[in-house]
């Protein structure tokens, strides 16, 4: 039985101790944001936060983050009440196909969690791990950048250059 | 007695004159910048692959920077040193130099006007490049595209900062010469033991240093420490299992990586990013001359080399442990750990070097010191741009440093047969929280990494 910290509540599983966070989160706790890609570290498809860093869920062994704080991107708001990352996304429509959102959202949230006022060359370097095959790149930059400014209280009208200019 | 110590200080006198002698260069006047037209094409394409071997882009690169434009930081003992600007740029990089001024700098350590040079640039290898080559290396950066840009003044503390006390330095450590030939060897091994020796200068992180941060003459090639990283020993103690051949390190030193003993990282992947650009004959020359600084293995390493040959063939697949991470031996933790998180890449069927090496091969888990392995664990390998690279990634943010130690340990026992290594928390604590600094880059190398990789800010 491992005892998890997920979006502020207690969980208690009744799973193998190396079975990744991943599984645990989609098949145990119903969490279905986090996605499986690779299962390899390569493509942040299933990134998470732990103690507020991103990792990859599917590499990270259930046992390792007991008693630490998991953060999901059910964690960050919900349908009725978009939370500031997810609120960007939704208005630069930066989705395609999706699958690969959740871990980049889980992945800005760190980098503006730890760096609230990160540049766009900041952000273009910490979404590196991520992959997205859809080609929705220019928008996800565009959406946390925005997601930057509304977490910093600005409104539409002084948004940051990138976050405003950039077409898609 | 008073005659004594009239003597004394006329002594004192003469040595500091002489001193001054010794320590004083003069300027080399500077030139109007030479048109590109004015180097033949041959000698440029000469200079781009010497380049290569000296790996100079390391150095006078600033992650993100302009190519040859300096301002990296290289952090020494005795204070920061920001690499110059070597491109031809007349007022910040080298475009007023002569070919007699650029020649001087790699003989001598001696700027164009006269200052002395400090050791981070390694003229006590550039020393014995021909003139030859110097010429071809002029050529190649005269032609580069010059970029204004002024290195921030280096951080060293007194009486360091003052550069005349370099003479001393010089006078104590430094022996200017051209490469000798050793007749009693083949012409290979010379041409080999010129490039390592000379312009490779992989002394300059294989070799320890002494107090005064020059190479000790005694421990030639048998190990040292580059950005943060161990650079392993390149003599007979050199801790690979399968002991180097010829060929492995030539593919190796190509290619960034061979079967027998994983992936370049670190500074090297710069290195061996570069050295694919040279042709065959150099590359099999400088893996001759190292093979023969390495010497023939024991035959007990030869033997272990062969068990562990067989244990590759059989032990596909590991041995299953019981996973806690919490309870048990650290052994037992640090095999959980593995198992859970190491093993799908490192103890898997895909190949080197997109598949994880397996730890009875690694230099990495058999040395000396722990560093590399907390580096590798805690940053991984970050991915190459723009095409296919290995890669692996850090675990800094998932493994508490006593889950990372009992990892090390784990590995230690289990596939070096060594005990765990002493001071390992220390390290990986301090590797963590920045106070021992790591640079981190792409296994290509070229490209190097973004300042804020490798440790907190």
């Amino acid at each position: 039985m491992l005892k998890l910290n997920v979006n502020g509540t207690s969980h208690d599983v009744d799973v193998d101790p190396a079975t990744p966070l991943l599984y645990v989160l989609r098949n145990d706790l119903k969490l279905n944001g986090a996605k499986f890609g690779c299962g390899l570290g390569q493509c942040g498809a299933c990134t998470v936060m732990v103690d507020g860093k991103a990792v990859f869920s599917c590499l990270t062994p259930a046992m390792l983050v007991e008693g630490r704080e998991i953060k999901t991107v059910e964690g960050l708001g919900t349908i009725d009440a978009p939370g500031p990352m997810q609120k960007a996304f939704i208005e630069q429509q930066a989705a395609q196909c999706g699958y690969c959102i959740a871990g980049m959202m889980m992945r800005a949230q760190a980098l503006l969690e730890a760096k609230p006022d990160a540049a766009d060359a900041d952000i273009r370097q910490a979404l590196e791990p991520n992959l997205c095959r859809c080609g929705t790149h220019m928008r996800i930059l565009r959406a946390v950048a925005r997601a930057r400014d509304l977490m910093q209280g600005k409104s539409a009208d002084n948004m940051a250059p990138a976050a405003a200019t950039g077409r898609g | 007695m008073k005659r004594f110590w009239i003597g004394v200080l006329i002594l004192i006198v003469v040595c500091l004159a002489g001193f001054a002698v010794y320590a004083w260069k003069p300027a080399i006047d500077p030139i109007e910048p030479p048109q590109r037209t004015s180097f033949d094409q041959a000698l440029i394409e000469k200079g781009a692959v010497l380049a290569s071997v000296g790996n100079c882009t390391a150095c006078h690169t600033k992650p993100g920077g302009k190519s040859f434009a300096g301002g990296l930081a290289v952090p020494t003992p005795f204070g920061t040193i920001y690499s110059t600007n070597i491109t031809p740029d007349p007022k910040t990089g080298i475009g007023r130099w002569s070919e007699a001024a650029f020649s001087r700098a790699m003989r001598e350590g001696v700027e164009r006007d006269g200052d002395h040079l400090y050791p981070a640039f390694p003229f006590d290898h550039f020393t014995l490049v021909s003139d030859e080559d110097n010429k071809a290396l002029y050529a190649y950066l005269m032609t580069r595209h010059a970029v204004e840009s002024r290195p921030p003044a280096n951080e060293l503390t007194f009486p360091l900062n003052l550069r005349f006390v370099l003479a001393g330095w010089k006078l104590l450590f430094f022996h200017k010469g051209a490469y000798r030939e050793d007749t009693a060897q083949s012409a290979e091994w010379n041409r080999g033991a010129y490039l390592v020796e000379g312009l490779g200068h992989c002394g300059a992180c294989h070799t320890p240093r002494n107090a005064l941060g020059a190479e000790r003459k005694g421990a030639h090639l048998a190990g040292g420490e580059a950005e943060g990283w161990d650079a392993f020993a390149l003599d007979r103690s050199s801790s690979a299992p399968v002991p180097w051949t010829h060929d492995s390190l030539d593919a190796y030193l190509r290619q960034g990586w061979h079967a027998d003993h994983g992936v370049a990282n670190g500074p090297m992947a710069e290195v061996t990013g570069n050295l694919g650009r040279l042709p065959d004959s150099d590359m099999s020359a400088i893996a001759t001359y190292l093979i023969s600084r390495m010497s023939e293995p024991t035959p007990e390493r030869a033997a272990a080399a062969e068990d562990i040959r067989k244990k590759l063939s059989i032990d596909q697949g590991g041995t299953p442990i019981p996973a806690s991470a919490t309870t048990g031996s650290p052994t037992s933790r640090g095999g959980a750990i593995y198992q859970a998180a190491c093993a799908t890449c490192h103890d898997g069927s895909r190949p080197q070097p997109f598949g994880g090496i397996d730890f009875h091969l690694s230099s990495t888990i058999a040395a000396r010191e722990p560093q590399n392995a907390i580096n590798v664990v805690l940053f991984g390998l970050p991915a190459t741009s723009g095409r296919e690279s290995p890669i692996m990634p850090g675990f800094a943010a998932t493994l508490t440093d006593d889950q990372v130690a009992d990892l090390l340990g784990y590995l230690r026992e289990t596939y070096a047969q060594k005990p765990a290594w002493a001071d390992a928390k220390t390290k990986i604590a301090d590797t963590r929280s920045g106070k021992y600094r790591v640079s981190v880059g792409p296994s290509d190398g070229i490209e190097r990494s973004p300042d804020n990789v490798g440790a907190k800010d």
